[in-house]
């Protein structure tokens, strides 16, 4: 009997394993076929089309300018308050405005941008391919000779890519400017002069690890909210299923990017 | 009304030993058919008898365990996607459920095919749009969202897309399900209309009898995923075979049961689930 439960739990183990293995795949080849359909696409008679990423640009990005700006600003505040009691402490409190400059641009302003980004537009990406699975209107273009990665998956991966650095530069501005909220108190500074040394103190270098980050990140989310959405097997609640699933994957594989891009460039 | 009989030899789907497997289930086991250019061809069966799984197969959206699909004069199997995606431009289908893109109003879905695949200025589309619309007596709706519609109004939209780009061959998958009697001899006269009009070869899939007499040039009789006959309106009528007879006087099937095979299904250990 042990021995059974033993090999089912085996062969359970190594089926999920497997499952991950061929869906990591999958974003792969998404992946290579978003480079392929703008290249390629026009000589099949299959342009992406430029409206459609418009319209993906306006949903991901300009619609996530409000939130994204409250929520990095509410970062920045945090930051300022934390290293401002913490640098206090060894008599250096003038630190705090490259302390929340560098830690916003080359950390928490992409990483916040993706976590938004996964939860409102991720989702919503899985969620609306999901629908069009169960609805049977991916079956609906392919028999119209409409391939359903050119027309729905391409569009949403370049707005992504644009969108999210652009994003995190937003999210840097504010994260900044929510830091100096609090610190220009403390530290008995202007706003004026906080943004000043704050732009003086950051280099090229710092902003484009961010931007570079909110670049990988952007791709990442809309391939797994694509991938999550095709996925989709057996009516709505199948859908739920693929929506939680694109969040919490992309987030997983976001964290783990972070890391290793964290280490590369700075270790 | 008189029927056109089409040249033998001009087939516009071949099909030839088809086999289907899901998991150890096999579905469809050995379907062999063929259509002429310009016949409206029924393929009749009850539920569950595959109808559904062999119009995927025909349409090169899975691939099948063994057998060929010539379409069109090409095999589906041995195609690349460009081509399949070029000869699709020939091949119109309108589902069961319409499969209407739900966040596009009814003109948009209908003009889709032409937009993403032909180019051409918006005026055209705008005109050829409408006048497909016209054809299935929806002209006036097309700023309406497929929600806004109702069963027999969607099945038409879908009509009208699977038609927009003149095809030489369109698939209907079930044009009476769920439909009042009125609605649903409406669309069968719009079936005819169009083989009519443009001579396009039609095949329907459906389990409603009076529909298929109705419609058909043809008939295919389709049983646990096998063919029992494949004939006129006049010759399935009056085929002797019992399974097809049991069909048309709906006569409820025996239940045979085998008793080892019973057994066999009683304890036999759960097969390991392939998605
Ligand atoms: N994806 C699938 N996986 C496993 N079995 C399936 C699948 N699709 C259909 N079947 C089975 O194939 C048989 C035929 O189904 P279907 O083609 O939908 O019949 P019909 O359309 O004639 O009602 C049914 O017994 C059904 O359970
Ligand atoms: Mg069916």
């Amino acid at each position: 009997m042990a021995a059974q439960t033993l090999s089912r739990m085996v062969s359970r183990v190594s089926r999920d394993m497997l499952r991950g293995v061929s869906d990591f795949g999958y974003l792969i080849a998404l992946l290579g076929e978003s480079f392929y359909w703008p290249v390629f696409g026009p000589r099949r008679k299959q342009p992406v089309r430029i409206e459609a990423v418009f319209t993906q640009m306006m949903q991901i990005g300009v619609e996530a300018i409000p939130i994204l700006a409250v929520l990095t600003m509410a970062v920045g505040i945090m930051l300022a308050i934390q290293l401002v009691n913490t640098l206090e402490l060894f008599g250096v409190e003038s630190q705090v405005v490259l302390a929340v400059a560098k830690a916003m641009t080359r950390e928490f302003g992409a990483l916040m941008t993706a976590i938004l980004l996964a939860g409102r537009s991720g989702s919503a990406l899985a969620a609306r391919i999901g629908s069009m699975v169960v609805s049977q209107e991916i079956e609906a273009l392919r028999v119209m000779g409409i391939d359903p990665v050119r027309y729905l998956v391409v569009p949403a991966v370049i707005a992504f890519a644009i969108m999210t650095p652009a994003l995190v530069v937003l999210a840097d501005a504010m994260g900044i400017i929510g830091g100096g909220l609090f610190s220009t108190g403390p530290l008995n500074m202007t706003m004026e002069t906080y943004i000043r040394t704050s732009i003086e103190v950051l280099t090229v270098g710092d902003v484009m690890q961010g931007l570079s980050k909110g670049l990988v990140f952007g791709i990442l989310i809309a391939l797994v909210g694509c991938s999550a959405g095709f996925s989709v097997r057996g009516g709505a609640e199948g859908v739920g299923r693929a929506t939680t699933r694109a969040v919490v994957l992309s987030l997983t594989y976001v964290i783990i990017v972070d890391m290793m891009f964290t280490w590369f460039m700075n270790v | 009304m008189p029927k056109k009989t089409a040249q033998p030899a001009e087939y516009v789907l071949e099909v030839e030993d088809l086999v289907v497997e899901y998991g150890r289930r096999r579905i469809l086991d050995g379907i062999s058919m063929n259509v002429r250019a310009g016949e409206i061809m029924v393929i009749m069966g009850g539920s569950g008898s595959g109808k559904s799984t062999l119009l995927r197969h025909l349409l090169g959206l899975e691939v099948p365990a063994g057998g060929t699909v010539r379409m069109l004069g090409r095999d589906v199997s041995e195609m690349t996607n460009t081509e399949m995606d070029d000869l699709r431009q020939h091949v119109g289908v309108s589902f069961q459920s319409g499969a209407l893109f739900t966040s596009m109003s009814v003109g948009e879905n209908v003009a889709l095919p032409l937009r993403e695949r032909q180019n051409l200025d918006d005026n055209t589309i705008r005109i050829m749009t409408r006048l497909k619309l016209e054809l299935v007596s929806l002209a006036g709706f097309e700023n309406l969202m497929p929600s806004q519609l109702s069963g027999g109004m969607i099945k038409r939209a879908a009509f009208a897309r699977a038609i927009v780009m003149d095809p030489k061959l369109v698939f209907f998958d079930e044009p009476s399900a769920g439909l009042d009697p009125v609605v649903s001899a409406e669309l069968d006269e719009l079936i005819i209309k169009l083989r009519d009009a443009l001579g396009t070869t039609i095949i329907v899939v459906t389990h409603e009898l009076e529909s298929a007499f109705r419609i058909a040039d043809r008939i295919t009789v389709l049983d646990h995923g096998r063919v029992l006959v494949t004939d006129t309106v006049d010759a399935v009528r009056n085929c002797q075979d019992q399974r097809v007879q049991d069909l048309l006087n709906r006569t409820p099937r025996e239940m045979k049961i085998d008793a080892d095979d019973y057994l066999r299904r009683l304890t036999e250990e759960e097969p390991e689930y392939v998605d």
